[in-house]
C-alpha cells in the first residue's frame, strides 16, 4: 500500500499523496465533464480507445457496460454518473482508462479489481511533487470529499486527484447496483442516500 | 521422492483407504457381505499399517495392526462380523483418522485419543484368541510370560499344521541372539508339535567353538497364524540363518480361493503370492535372487516349487491371476492425479481457443474460399471435440458427495433411535466439480432435518400404519441443462397450521394472510423459522434452511419445497451444470446480442403480428397458452421494435414461457466468463460471454427472468387494485 493510501487510512488528512521521501509522483490528467481531474499513475493498467462496449441492461447509467479486455470481461463506470453529473456524451476523443482497484479488505482476500472508468480525454501525465499537493476542501469541489485524495497545484491551478479506492469502492457500487435492480427504479442520484464511508472505515489492510 | 510430498501421499491415499472401509462396513450392516469385501478390509488395514510403519507413525501402526488381527479373523472366518463388531470397526476406523490426522499434524495424540484407542484396543481383543494377542505388545507395554503362559493351553481354531526347517548361522549367537529365544516367542503363535534338534553340524570337540551356533531345528507348528506372522518371528535373525516355512497342505485351496478373490493390480507373480499370504516378501527376494543367478531363466515359479516353498497349484493359480489381471489392465486406463489448479488452467485455455476458433471460422467464411472456409471448420470441430473432452475431465459424479451420507444416516439414526432406510439414486450423474465440493454441506443439512423432523417415531409410524423402519432417498438427475436433486423422505410431511401460527408470532405473515401451500412451506426457508418443539443435537436451532437456501442460491440454483401432511416432503435443488462453456443460442435484442443456454430453448416461433397488440402478454402456441416475457420492454431498449419479432420458448423446472426477441441469430460455442462482484446481485443475467466479433455477449438467466416478470406483474396489479380501493 501506498504512503497516499496509508496517509487517509490513519486518518491524517495533510499531507497527502507524500512518498516517504518526498520525491514526486507521477499522475495522469484527464478531463471529465469539462473538469480536471488525476489519478495516481500506479493504479492505471492501460488506456484504451472508446468502443465495443456491451450495455448491460437492468443497471444504473452509473454502469455503462462492459468490455473484452484480451479476454476479461471488465466493466465500465461512468465516473460522471458517480460524481452526480449528467452522463458522459461520448466524442471522438473519448477514453476508457483501465485501472486496478484494491478495494479495502477485500483486497487482502481476492485479485484487484479491474474497472474501465470513461472520460472524455486524457490530457498528460505530470509530476507532482507531494509538497505541491494540498488537502481537500471539506466543501466546494462539488463531488464528495471522500472521492478527492487532495488538491495537486498545476501551472498555477488546482487539479483534484481522485481516490479510486472511494470513487470506484466495489462494495458500493454493488450497493448502488442492488438498489437499482428494485421494482422501482427512479432517476434520483443514489449518491445523496449513500453514507459515505467514514474516514475510520479503511483502516489497516 | 520428495519425503514430504510422499507423506502427504500417504495419508491422502490412508484417508481413501479408511473411506473404503467405511464403505464396506456400513454395506456389512445392510446385509452379510461377500468373502471379497472382507478381504478388502483387511487389504486396506494392512495397507495402512504398512504405510504408517515406513514413516514411522508407531501409533497407527501399533492400533492398526490390532484392528488387522481382528480382521485377519474375520477372514480366515474365525469370528463372524455382527452388529457390535461392526460399530466396533466403524469407530476403530474413526480412531484410525484421528490418530492420522495427530500423525500428519506431527503432535502426539492428545489424552482423549489414548484413551478411546485403549478402550478400543480393549474391545478389540475380545475378538482375538487368547494366543494372537501378543501383537498388542505393540500397544500395551509387553508382558512376555504372561503371553507366553496364556498360549499354553488354549484350544485354536482353524488349526493347520506348518512344517519349518530353522539353520541357524554361526553368527547368531555372537550378534546376541538365542536359537531358544525364538522357539518360545513361536510358541505364542501356536503350538509346537513336533520339535527335532539337529546337531550334526556341530564339529568335534576340539574345533568346537562355543560362541557359535551350530544347531538346527525341524518343527511342526500348529498355528493358525499366517505365514507373515510366522516368519515375522525370525525378523532379527533371517539374514543369518536358513529359515524355510512349508505351509500346511490344508492352505493350498485356501491360498488359491484367496488368490481368486484378489483385485486385480498385482501383476506380478510374486506380489500375487504375496498378496494372498502364501509367499512372505523375504521369501520371494530370496527367490529372485536364485532366479537371477539361475543360467537356465527359469521361472520364478518354478523356482518357488522346486524349494518346496509354495506348491506347484498355488503358483498355477497365481499364474492364471496374473494373466486375467493383465487383461484387464489393459482394459482399463489407468488414472492420474491431477492438480486442480492445472485442470482449471486447461479449461482457461480451451475456452480461449473456441473463441477464437469462433472468430477465425467467422473471417473465413467471409473470404468465400471454400478450401479455407472447410479447414477452419475441420479445425472448429476438433477444438468442439477438445472442449468436450477439457470439460469431462472436471466433470465428476455427484457420488462423491452422496458417499458419505450412508455413514451419516446410520449415525443420526442410532442417535435419534429411529430406524431409516437411506435410498441413493442416480449417483453417476455428473457435475462440475466446484459444484459438487460446495453441495456437501447444504445436502447433509437437508438430510439431516428430513430424519430429524421429516420421519416420525416408529410407534407413531406404526400407528399410521406405516412401515416403522423410515425412508429418505437422495436422488440426482439431469433435466434440461440443469441438474436436480431431490431429498425425500415418507415421513409426517411438514405442518401447514404449525408454520403458519410461528409465522404469525414471528410476523412473517399476517393472520389474515391466505397462503397457498407453496407459499408457507417457503416460509421454513426465513432466517431464524424453525417449528421443532424440541432443539435436538441435529437440528431445530432454526439456522439452518435459510442458510442452505442462500449457499443453493449462491451457486445460482432454487430450492423447491413439495410436501404431503402424512406422506413426507421432498426438497428439491436445482441447479445449472456451471459448465464453463455451454452450446448458446445467440438473439437479439435492440443492438445488443444476448445468448440463452440452448439446453433450455425449446422451439422458435414468429410472434403473430395481432398477439400482444391488446398489451396481453400471452399467445397460443398449439392450443396451449404460452406466457411470454418482452426482453425489450424489461431491458428497455429504446430503439423502435423491428416489425417482426420471434418468441424462444424455453423450458425450466417443466414449465415454458416465452421470450421474445427481436431476431434470432443461431447457435454459438459460448464460453462463459463471470461478471464479476460489481454485476453480483444483478437478476436475469446469468454471466458474459466472448462473441465471435470479440464483443461481450450477455448470458440470460431464464429462470430468473420468468421470475422477475412475476413480481413485477404481481407488483404492478397490487399497485393497480391499492389505487381502486383507494378511489372507491
Amino acid at each position: 500500500m501506498n504512503q497516499a493510501q496509508l496517509a487517509v487510512a490513519t486518518g491524517a488528512r495533510a499531507p497527502v499523496g507524500l512518498p516517504a521521501g518526498g520525491e514526486p509522483q507521477q499522475y495522469l490528467v484527464f478531463s471529465l465533464c469539462g473538469e480536471t481531474f488525476a489519478i495516481g499513475i500506479r493504479s492505471i493498467k492501460e488506456i484504451i480507445e472508446y468502443g465495443h462496449l456491451t450495455e448491460v441492461p437492468m443497471m444504473p447509467e452509473l454502469v455503462r457496460g462492459v468490455i473484452n479486455l484480451r479476454g476479461a470481461v471488465v466493466p465500465v463506470v461512468d465516473l460522471a454518473v458517480r460524481f452526480g453529473r449528467a452522463p458522459t456524451q461520448i466524442a471522438r476523443r473519448t477514453c476508457i482508462v483501465i485501472v486496478e482497484i484494491e478495494d479495502g479488505p477485500e483486497a487482502a482476500a481476492g485479485a484487484p479489481q479491474v474497472i474501465g472508468v470513461i472520460v472524455d480525454a486524457v490530457n498528460e501525465v505530470l509530476d507532482i511533487p507531494a509538497g505541491e499537493i494540498e488537502p481537500p476542501p471539506s466543501f466546494g469541489a462539488r463531488i464528495r470529499s471522500d472521492f478527492i485524495e487532495g488538491m495537486g497545484k498545476v501551472a498555477g491551478n488546482f487539479v483534484i486527484l481522485l481516490n479510486l479506492r472511494h470513487a470506484l469502492s466495489v462494495e458500493e457500487l454493488s450497493g448502488i447496483v442492488e438498489t437499482a435492480d428494485g421494482m422501482a427504479r427512479d432517476a434520483v442520484p443514489r449518491e445523496l442516500t449513500l453514507a459515505g464511508p467514514g474516514l475510520a472505515e479503511g483502516t489497516n489492510d | 521422492m520428495n519425503i514430504d510430498a510422499a507423506r502427504n501421499t500417504f495419508f491422502e491415499e490412508a484417508q481413501e483407504l479408511l473411506r473404503q472401509m467405511e464403505e464396506i462396513l456400513l454395506a456389512f450392516e445392510a446385509q452379510s457381505s461377500g468373502e471379497e469385501a472382507v478381504n478388502a478390509l483387511f487389504r486396506a488395514a494392512h495397507t495402512i499399517k504398512g504405510s504408517a510403519g515406513l514413516f514411522g507413525f508407531e501409533g497407527v501402526v501399533g492400533f492398526t495392526h490390532v484392528v488387522e488381527s481382528v480382521l485377519d479373523r474375520l477372514r480366515g472366518g474365525a469370528i463372524r462380523c455382527g452388529e457390535e463388531l461392526t460399530s466396533l470397526l466403524l469407530d476403530s476406523g474413526d480412531h484410525i483418522g484421528t490418530l492420522l490426522a495427530a500423525a500428519a499434524a506431527d503432535a502426539a495424540p492428545d489424552d482423549a485419543a489414548l484413551r478411546r484407542g485403549r478402550e478400543l484396543t480393549g474391545r478389540l481383543a475380545s475378538h482375538l484368541p487368547p494366543s494372537a494377542q501378543t501383537p498388542l505388545a505393540a500397544v500395551n507395554p509387553p508382558e512376555p510370560e504372561a503371553a507366553l503362559a496364556v498360549s499354553g493351553g488354549g484350544p485354536l481354531g482353524g488349526v493347520d499344521t506348518w512344517h519349518l526347517s530353522l539353520r541357524f548361522g554361526a553368527e547368531v549367537l555372537r550378534m546376541g541372539m538365542e536359537p531358544l529365544a525364538f522357539i518360545r516367542y513361536l510358541t505364542t503363535l501356536g503350538d509346537i508339535v513336533h520339535l527335532e534338534t539337529l546337531s550334526e553340524a556341530l564339529p568335534p570337540i576340539e574345533s568346537f567353538d562355543p560362541e557359535a551356533c551350530y544347531l538346527g531345528f525341524e518343527i511342526d507348528l500348529r498355528s493358525a497364524a499366517s505365514r507373515q506372522e510366522i516368519e515375522a518371528v525370525f525378523e532379527f535373525v533371517r539374514d543369518d540363518a536358513r529359515i524355510r516355512i512349508v505351509p500346511p497342505h490344508a492352505k493350498a485351496g485356501e491360498y488359491i480361493d484367496l488368490i481368486r478373490s484378489l483385485p486385480e493390480e498385482a501383476v506380478r507373480v510374486g506380489e500375487i503370492l504375496i498378496g494372498a499370504g502364501a509367499l512372505t516378501r523375504h521369501e520371494l527376494e530370496r527367490a529372485l535372487q536364485a532366479q537371477a543367478a539361475d543360467a537356465g531363466g527359469r521361472r520364478l515359479g518354478e523356482i518357488l516349487c522346486d524349494k518346496g516353498v509354495v506348491q506347484a497349484p498355488v503358483v498355477e493359480a497365481a499364474l492364471d491371476k496374473q494373466k486375467r489381471s493383465e487383461e484387464k489392465r489393459a482394459l482399463e486406463a489407468r488414472s492420474v492425479k491431477v492438480p486442480a489448479d492445472k485442470l482449471d488452467l486447461l479449461i482457461d485455455l480451451v475456452g480461449e481457443l473456441v473463441i477464437a476458433g469462433a472468430g477465425t471460422q467467422l473471417l473465413a467464411g467471409r473470404t468465400h474460399r471454400s478450401e479455407l472456409i472447410e479447414s477452419a471448420s475441420q479445425v472448429a470441430r476438433l477444438v468442439e471435440e477438445v472442449r468436450d473432452a477439457a470439460l469431462r475431465l472436471r466433470m465428476v459424479q455427484i457420488g462423491e458427495v452422496f458417499g458419505r451420507f450412508p455413514r451419516v444416516v446410520r449415525d443420526v439414526s442410532r442417535e435419534l433411535g429411529k430406524d431409516i432406510e437411506l435410498k441413493l439414486s442416480g449417483a453417476e450423474t455428473e457435475l462440475d466439480k466446484s459444484m459438487v465440493e460446495r453441495l456437501g454441506d447444504p445436502l447433509m443439512h437437508l438430510l439431516r432435518n428430513a430424519m430429524d423432523h421429516g420421519l416420525e417415531p416408529a410407534a407413531e409410524r406404526l400407528a399410521r400404519g406405516k412401515p416403522a423402519r423410515g425412508t429418505v432417498s437422495l436422488a440426482a438427475r439431469h433435466e434440461s441443462g440443469s441438474i436436480v436433486i431431490e431429498v425425500r423422505d415418507d415421513g409426517r410431511g411438514l405442518d401447514r397450521e404449525r408454520i403458519l401460527k410461528k409465522a404469525v408470532e414471528r410476523g412473517l405473515v399476517q393472520e389474515s394472510q391466505s397462503l397457498e401451500d407453496g407459499e408457507v412451506w417457503r416460509l421454513i426457508l426465513q432466517p431464524g423459522f424453525s417449528t421443532a418443539e424440541t432443539v435436538t443435537n441435529l437440528s431445530g436451532r432454526g439456522v439452518g434452511m435459510d442458510v442452505v437456501k442462500s449457499s443453493i442460491e449462491a451457486l445460482r440454483g432454487t430450492l423447491d419445497i413439495e410436501s404431503r401432511p402424512g406422506e413426507g416432503t421432498c426438497m428439491r435443488l436445482t441447479l445449472p451444470l456451471t459448465l464453463a462453456i455451454i452450446d448458446g443460442f445467440l438473439v437479439g435484442v435492440g443492438g445488443a446480442q444476448f445468448v440463452l443456454p440452448l439446453e433450455m430453448v425449446v422451439e422458435c416461433i414468429e410472434l403473430p403480428a395481432g398477439d400482444g397488440a391488446d398489451g396481453r402478454d400471452y399467445l397460443d402456441l398449439r392450443g396451449r397458452v404460452l406466457p411470454f416475457l418482452r426482453l425489450r420492454e424489461l431491458f428497455e431498449v429504446p430503439q423502435p421494435a423491428p416489425r417482426r419479432q420471434n418468441v424462444v420458448v424455453v423450458s425450466h423446472g417443466g414449465r415454458q414461457a416465452g421470450l421474445a426477441v427481436d431476431c434470432l441469430m443461431g447457435g454459438c460455442q459460448t464460453v462463459i466468463k463471470p461478471l464479476g462482484v460489481l454485476f453480483e446481485k444483478l437478476r436475469g443475467i446469468a454471466g458474459s460471454t466472448i462473441l465471435a466479433s470479440g464483443e461481450v455477449g450477455l448470458i440470460l438467466d431464464v429462470p430468473q427472468l420468468v421470475q422477475l416478470a412475476t413480481g413485477r406483474e404481481a407488483n404492478r396489479l397490487g399497485g393497480a387494485a391499492r389505487q381502486r380501493a383507494l378511489q372507491s
